[in-house]
């Protein structure tokens, strides 16, 4: 058995069991979910540290035959893309898991439905076998809908969980519909990716093909993910959401139709992936620039983190339009900080909800004084948000917008102003409304996080911190493996051959020269850059 | 033979009627289900006669993989039927339990009868035997007039697709002189230009349509669904719509398969197939009557087999196939959730649903896991179905090349949105809806215990377990030829 199946075994068997617990053992139904979730997420840091970095192929694997006659296996495994974003979803999962205490009606089904959630989008980014990779998606994805429309708050909540449900079922529909077709035109008569992947090497799928399933895989996967237009359900589901299911949706869940894209569209669609390209690129203007701006008018500040996550959409899918190593392995690098950061973000407001009753940004004021550690831990993921040296999200950021400088000159500089100035404006503002200023009275009995509840959150800017300050752990890990896709998404290409497929060292130079001449005091980035301070 | 001691078992039950005192009738269902078990293992293990494939009666009758698989299928039906009716027993008449156990008897072997047909006449014969029966079970709750209202509709629109059905037969004969599917299709493709041949063969479609509740033939759905007994509801949804599956199957693919893998006819099929589905989801959004709801919800279903028709390949009818195999559980664990929350209700309002999960938390996560079920959600029975028919749908659009198909696909797509709409509407009444009027417990008996954690298992095991039925389907789908 992997340690993978563990992982992701863990939360379900836990869910099972919970089944049979008695609903008013409150105290044992919490503890079962919160073990559950710990033993998935040491396991996962355990993985994660055993990880052969550039090794061949997949690790911790494991196949089990499910349906034969149609090539379908239970298929798990780890490469330098999914190895990070397994970790981080169970970081984010156990952290989801201290957060429910917020949870306070019928606590036998959230826990349940969380652990499957949890369950399934670990086991999401596990699979290596197309249509596990859906199921388990579809697994995680309508517990979420249920614990919106049973456990969510606001008077919008009905309107929400209906808009949430129909939207992203449309989009997890699409996406499968791609998937399908994909397999039947790949020939290769299995779900197994890296069989398809290894069949497509010699028989590439027709241009017109790929022509046709690559919008349904980009447009499928993108309303999943929030890409501008389709974006519209996000900041209003989380707004109502939630806590704990903001966390694990916005965090982990969201980050599946991104790596779908990398690990299954990039490699198998080149062709298509290089003309689509310009496309990707405008459209995530519209979430850097444009959501961005909406993010600056919100009141209520559940919205605005919402339309800040979409904002950040825009960044990754900067990166996967670049088609380069640099900027698919920045785009991974966002996916797994930004999981750490929305998920932070989203337990701070849950715990300001919890306390106060609103999120209206202009009923809150002066809070730093009564709530010192909730205070300082949103003004520190507002400033990684920001894009601050130091935190995971800069490493990331920085990254793409060098991968995407090569490609697009001109998007680039907008997406850095987006990144810089408008997601400054509105952390900063909410902050300083938010945190600082005169405390109004009714606010005077408010309590900070005792030592356990502070637990999670410090766990999540601990994680921002450890991959801010050595991105190395991360980087030596998805580079080899990014390096594969993008070989496969350029090799046939020959629009898009600017982009140069350079090796890893070279890119880490690369990325030393240039985040040591924007922020030479930060420390930061690169690899090497690190490893000569050692 | 199976068909023979289906009947057999009807007429003890009838004769049984008439010597077992009133306030033990109940059992004489109990005894026709385990005799109809002992009937499915039987089938199951391939013992006696249905594990033998050939032909009888100069080639009217077939047993194959395809018979054997639809036969399996009713007999389990049949039996959750059986165990509902038990449960709905107080609800009917006095005294005339019996006799609605045996006319589900009858119905189950004229539906036998339609899985083994090979021939026009046969056809024929088991549609009606199936049709009449149900004009009685629909309308045996003899003092609503609902029931009533019911029957007479499924009556004069069941008298009218049935004439055109014969017509059409006629036309058939009338034009090849030949009845037996397998010969007529040797002989079909002389008469590919023949107008009255194609005419006979589209009527003959028509009163098939009328049996699935296809678009433009499904008008008598909800009114009867909302009208009928519950457990004939339930085998009115599952039972007789195999019954015109299995033998559109046939037709199309046995007897005129000349006329079928035509670029028109797959049009047909598709634009039939396309508007069943959104005729159904569009028009259930509205529906307060459960039964009426789920009335609209088969129809939408009938699309979605049709989309398994459409595909005109061997994959498209092993997927319908196993569509219908998780169908029959889901659709008869709802029907029996209605059976027992909605006994002493006049009407089956959905607002009868408020509170469920504090009467039994059992029915509650039972319909729930019906709804989601049919809304084609992992891990259950409907998903894996409707992932298979969607994959035979795009497999056909690849190799023919034919657009059509890409649109009933997104199609298909979009009635899968809309239904999660209205389904979830229903779990929402269980759990969520405000101030329930009722909180009493629910009562179930142990053989309603049993049924509905069979049925839970059917929709879990389909869902999960896909291999075994899938060697079964695509067995079946393999005796049916192209």
């Amino acid at each position: 058995m992997s340690i993978l199946t563990y992982i992701l075994g863990w939360p379900l068997l836990a869910a099972l069991l919970l089944v049979f617990v008695p609903r008013n053992y409150r105290v044992i139904i919490r503890a079962i979910a919160v073990l559950a979730t710990l033993i998935s997420a040491v396991l996962a840091v355990k993985m994660f540290c055993q990880f052969v970095p550039a090794a061949n192929g997949f690790q911790f694997e494991q196949q089990i035959p499910w349906v034969e006659s149609l090539g379908i296996s239970y298929h798990v495994g780890v490469d330098g893309l999914n190895v990070g974003l397994i970790l981080m979803g169970a970081i984010v999962a156990f952290a989801a898991a201290l957060c429910s205490w917020e949870i306070q009606t019928r606590e036998k089904e959230f826990y349940i439905l969380l652990l499957v959630m949890t369950g399934g989008i670990l086991g999401a980014f596990a699979s290596l076998d197309l249509f596990f990779f859906y199921f388990l998606h579809e697994l995680a994805l309508v517990p979420t809908f249920i614990m919106i429309g049973v456990w969510g708050r606001g008077e919008k909540k009905n309107y929400a969980t209906f808009q949430i449900t129909l939207y992203l079922s449309i989009g997890a529909l699409i996406a499968l519909i791609g998937l399908i077709a994909l397999y039947l035109q790949s020939g290769a008569n299995t779900f197994d990716i890296p069989k398809i992947i290894e069949h497509a090497k010699t028989n590439p799928l027709a241009v017109n093909a790929q022509n046709f399933i690559f919008p349904l895989l980009l447009f499928g996967f993108g309303i999943l993910v929030s890409l501008w237009p389709f974006h519209s359900w996000a900041p209003l589901g989380y707004g109502v959401a939630p806590s704990p299911t903001a966390m694990l949706h916005a965090g982990v869940l969201k980050k599946f139709g991104l790596y779908g894209l990398i690990r299954i569209a990039l490699p198998l669609l080149p062709q298509a992936a290089q003309s689509w390209a310009h496309v990707i690129a405008w459209l995530c203007v519209g979430n850097i620039l444009y959501v961005g701006w909406v993010a600056m008018r919100q009141k209520d500040l559940n919205l605005l983190i919402g339309n800040s996550s979409v904002a950040h959409m825009g960044f990754i899918f900067l990166g996967i339009a670049s088609l380069n190593l640099i900027g698919v392995t920045g785009a991974v690098l966002i996916m797994i900080a930004h999981g750490f950061l929305a998920a932070l973000t989203f337990a701070l407001s849950g715990y300001i909800y919890k306390q106060t009753g609103t999120l209206q940004i202009s009923e809150l004021g002066g809070l730093c004084r009564k709530l010192p550690f909730i205070g300082t831990a949103l003004l520190m993921a507002a400033m990684a948000g920001c894009g601050l040296p130091g935190f995971a999200n800069f490493v990331g950021e920085a990254t793409v917008f060098f991968g995407a400088w090569k490609m697009f000159p001109t998007i680039t500089v907008i997406a850095l102003w987006g990144a810089l100035v408008i997601g400054g404006v509105y952390m900063t503002r909410a902050i300083r409304n938010i945190l600082h200023g005169p405390l109004p009275e009714k606010w005077n009995s408010l309590a900070d996080a005792n030592l356990w509840r502070k637990l999670p959150y410090a766990l999540l800017l601990v994680s921002l911190l450890v991959f801010g300050f050595l991105p190395k752990l991360l980087t030596e890990k998805i580079n080899p493996d990014a390096q594969k896709i993008v070989a496969m998404a350029m090799n046939q290409g020959s629009t898009a051959a600017t982009a140069v497929v350079v090796s890893a060292p070279l890119t880490t130079s690369v990325l030393a020269d240039g985040a040591s001449a924007k922020a030479p005091e930060a420390g930061a980035l690169p690899a090497n850059f690190v490893a000569q301070n050692k | 033979m199976l068909e023979i001691s289906v009947i057999g078992l009807g007429l003890v039950l009838m004769l049984a009627d008439l010597f077992v005192p009133a306030e033990r009738r109940r059992f004489i269902g109990y005894a026709a289900i385990a005799a109809l078990g002992v009937l499915l293992v039987t089938s199951l293990s391939g013992n006696g006669s249905c594990g033998q494939f050939g032909t009888a009666f100069g080639g009217m009758f077939i047993n194959d993989a395809l018979s054997l698989f639809f036969k399996q299928l009713f007999i389990v039906a049949a039996i959750l039927v059986l165990f509902m009716a038990a449960e709905f027993s107080d609800k009917l008449a006095e005294g005339s339990v019996a006799e609605y156990y045996s006319l589900i008897l009858f119905a189950l072997a004229g539906m036998l009868f339609a899985a083994s047909s090979n021939d026009f006449t046969m056809l024929f014969v088991s549609i009606e035997l199936i049709t009449i029966t149900f004009y009685v079970l629909v309308s045996f709750q003899r003092s609503k007039l609902q029931s009533l209202e019911a029957g007479v509709k499924y009556l004069i629109l069941g008298a009218l697709s049935s004439s055109f059905m014969v017509f059409g037969i006629a036309l058939i004969w009338g034009t090849t002189g030949e009845l037996n599917f397998t010969k007529l299709a040797a002989v079909a493709p002389q008469f590919a230009d023949s107008q009255i041949f194609l005419l006979g063969v589209l009527l003959v479609l028509v009163g098939l349509g009328f049996k699935i509740a296809a678009f433009p033939f499904q008008i008598w759905a909800p009114d009867v669904y909302q009208g009928a007994p519950t457990p004939t509801t339930a085998f009115l949804a599952i039972g007789s719509k195999a019954a015109g599956f299995v033998l559109l199957l046939r037709v199309l693919f046995t007897a005129v398969p000349s006329v079928t893998h035509s670029h028109t006819f797959a049009n047909l099929l598709i634009v039939i197939s396309g508007i069943t589905i959104l005729y159904g989801n569009l028009c259930a959004i509205p529906q307060r009557n459960l039964k009426r709801l789920l009335g609209y919800s088969s129809i939408a279903h009938a699309g979605y087999l049709l989309l398994g028709v459409a595909a005109l390949s061997a994959s498209g009818q092993s997927a319908l196939l196993y569509y219908l195999a998780g169908y029959v559980f889901t659709v008869m664990a709802g029907f029996f959730v209605i059976t027992l929350v909605m006994r002493h209700l006049a009407t089956e309002d959905i607002s009868g649903l408020a509170g469920l999960n504090q009467r039994s938390p059992l029915l509650a996560a039972t319909l729930t896991l019906a709804m989601v079920s049919l809304a084609g959600i992992p891990p259950l029975a409907g998903f894996f179905g409707k992932f298979l028919l969607f994959k035979a749908v795009i497999e056909a659009a690849q190799t023919t090349h034919n657009h059509g198909y890409y649109c009933l696909v997104f199609t298909a797509l979009i009635g899968v949105v809309i239904s999660l709409y209205y389904y979830f509407g229903v779990i929402r009444a269980i759990y969520w809806s405000k101030d329930p009027a009722d909180l009493s417990p629910i009562e179930l008996s142990s053989p309603a215990k049993l049924s509905i954690w069979a049925c839970l298992a059917g929709i879990f095991w389909i869902g999960l377990f896909p291999n075994t039925v899938l060697n079964m389907t695509n067995l079946a789908a393999a005796a049916l030829g192209k």
